[in-house]
């Protein structure tokens, strides 16, 4: 159903987006009737009432077309439907998530600043209390879906002496006085997706504004990516079977020397190996996704399979450029957006480098 | 209202492989789905559900693999789905079919029954017509447009070759649709999630009322000879030019695939 969907609305589009860095409003919306927009989340909050192995494919099936759509729909799920719907009070769920799981809202997550990405600890955005208010100063960067949401759910601290158990999260609206979207980054890859900094200048949200509990935003946030990094392996999966996709198509038609490339051995070698990966990537993608959904540990399959999947991802649509020669080099042809959509995958939401740091830090423990 | 839609499951494509030693269709490795005559057939049902509160139930003659069809129909807004599966019905022609569908319809009560103009792996555009005449009911085939009175009429627009005639029939009554009638909604991702929580009926010949030796091959009088798939062109290529421009494309292309 999805990919008939990606097929037929989001990828005549995909060109357009990357080509006039245009977010595609339009497709959130025809996303947001069929419910592509809540769906792990439970019937009772507004969502589809699926779960993550369906999630997982449908990101996949988007990206598969539109790397830009596959992330628009991952961080407004994974990094703002999630870590309400799992941190959030019933009054905060029953507020927020029917208008996000409809796609009537839109939702981001900032927690990466000029001086702490990965590094958490080194968070230099604050909330001091404030009666009945919290009032949030400093800035974030490179948040996805910045300007387009509506909800924001911010990492900042709320005790600097604690260190990481000083981070507190917060649930701040897009129309909050003294927030503001501030500068649009210019992307090489997914540029249709809005990426842009944040600003709290003295942006006053209400006290019921906190998510969780005082003190426990690092461990929000570091379960929010573990969620996170499903989907975006499901992106680069996606992103790489996209690439494989239009690869068979040109290879069939492109003739040199007489007959179709995809008569030569080393085509059929390079697309056999490019499939053997990405069929890795899918098995590692659907086994977080389905230990996530059983309430299994899934923190190390996450981190495994968007290792794998990012990682796959770039070097399967590497080999597709490849094989179609100059004509994948140009705009013309698709494949030279999906190298570089595939890029940005070993790298947001946890590093390749960060993943790595979490899968060995759990085989030597 | 109660609508009744009969839907098919047929391969995805319209390349069809034939097994040149059995002269069956190959279907392992093509995906499935409902058939596109059928499932504007059902969008129309959906359609005249929300407008006028009808109760649509799909029903479907096939293995059992087909029961994910009718799913397909629940995410899609149908209310009830009857599975007719029993070996008795294997190697039915149209006629056998649409005496079996008759059979299970007789079970159900309906103001309307529709079904898709023709299916694309075989063509025939049969099985709905002959539905009508073993029901003994009024029809109007390859169906455009249809509006509903809200008491008994429907008012049809009916695609011929030459144009269109626009046709009032009372219910009940059935219809073949064509898949140009309307743009299928797509399932949605809740749908689909609570259709796999609602229960599919399975209906066999004892459920409806039919005599055996009419059924499946035995009651099929036609004979496939021979089946093959016929040979696909490509779409070509049209240029609007004047006759010595054209005469310059023809002999490059000609050139180009090394025939001159």
């Amino acid at each position: 159903m999805i990919k008939d969907f990606a097929e037929k609305e989001v990828k005549p589009l995909a060109a357009e987006v990357d080509e006039l860095e245009r977010f595609p409003y339009e497709t959130v919306e025809k996303m947001a009737k069929i419910g592509i927009m809540g769906i792990p989340i439970p019937k009772q909050y507004g969502g589809a009432g699926g779960d993550n192995v369906m999630y997982a494919m449908a990101v996949e099936e988007l990206s598969a077309v539109c790397g830009t759509t596959g992330v628009i729909v991952s961080a407004h799920t994974s990094l703002c439907c999630a870590p309400i719907l799992e941190n959030g009070t019933e009054e905060q769920k029953m507020k927020y998530l029917p208008k996000l799981a409809s796609g009537e809202w839109i939702g981001a997550f900032g927690l990466t600043e000029a001086g702490a990405g990965t590094d958490a600890a080194g968070q230099q955005t604050t909330a001091v209390e404030d009666g009945d208010n919290w009032i949030l100063n400093g800035s974030k960067i490179f948040i996805t879906n910045a300007g387009p949401a509506h909800v924001y759910i911010v990492m900042a601290m709320t005790d600097k002496s604690q260190g990481t158990r000083g981070i507190s999260a917060f649930i701040v609206e897009g129309d909050t006085p003294g927030f503001s979207v501030g500068k649009k980054e210019k992307k090489m890859g997914i540029r249709g997706s809005a990426t842009c900094e944040l600003i709290f200048e003295n942006c006053i949200i209400p006290k019921e504004n906190l998510l969780g509990k005082i003190g426990k935003g690092f461990g929000i946030a570091m379960k929010t990516l573990d969620g996170g990094r499903i989907g975006i392996a499901a992106q680069a999966l996606g992103i790489a079977q996209g690439a494989i996709d239009e690869t068979i198509k040109y290879v069939k038609e492109r003739k040199q020397f007489g007959r179709a490339i995809s008569a030569f051995q080393n085509t059929q070698f390079q697309l056999a190996d490019m499939h053997a990966r990405t069929e890795a990537s899918r098995l590692l993608v659907r086994q977080a996704a389905y230990k996530k959904d059983q309430k299994l540990p899934y923190s190390v399959d996450a981190a495994t399979a968007k290792l794998f999947a990012a990682e796959t991802s770039s070097w399967v649509t590497n080999k597709a450029v490849q094989l179609y020669g100059g004509y994948g080099y140009t705009r013309e042809y698709p494949i030279e957006r999906m190298m570089r959509d595939a890029k940005i995958t070993e790298i947001y939401e946890g590093t390749s480098e960060v993943q790595r740091m979490v899968i060995s830090a759990n085989l030597l423990k | 209202m109660n609508i009744v839609v009969c839907i098919k499951q047929v391969p995805d494509t319209t390349e069809i492989k034939i097994n040149p030693e059995t002269g069956t269709m190959i279907r392992d490795g093509v995906a499935s789905i409902i058939n596109p005559d059928d499932k504007g057939g059902l969008e129309m049902a959906i359609q005249l559900k929300e407008q006028f509160g009808a109760h649509v139930t799909v029903i479907t003659m096939g293995p059992p693999q087909a029961d994910i069809i009718l799913r397909e129909a629940f995410a899609m807004g149908a209310d009830r789905a009857i599975h007719l599966t029993d070996r008795k019905f294997a190697g039915a022609d149209t006629l056998a079919t649409s005496y079996a569908l008759a059979g299970a319809l007789k079970k159900l009560d309906f103001d309307l029954l529709i079904t898709g103009r023709q299916a694309i792996d075989g063509d025939t555009a049969q099985v709905g017509p002959q539905i009508a005449e073993f029901l003994d009911l009024p029809q109007v085939s390859y169906t455009q447009e249809l509006k509903f009175d809200g008491e008994k009429t429907f008012t049809i627009k009916k695609a011929t070759e030459e144009g269109y005639q626009m046709l009032a029939v009372e219910a009940p009554c059935v219809i073949t649709v064509l898949s140009s009638a309307n743009n299928p909604r797509y399932m949605s991702v809740g749908g689909i999630v609570d259709a796999y929580q609602k229960e599919v009926e399975l209906w066999g010949k004892d459920n409806i009322d039919v005599e055996d030796h009419n059924l499946g091959l035995k009651g099929s009088p036609t004979r496939v000879r021979k089946a093959f798939a016929r040979e696909v062109k490509p779409a070509g290529e049209l240029y609007e030019v004047g006759t010595d421009e054209a005469v310059g494309i023809i002999i490059s292309k000609l050139k180009e695939k090394f025939i001159l």
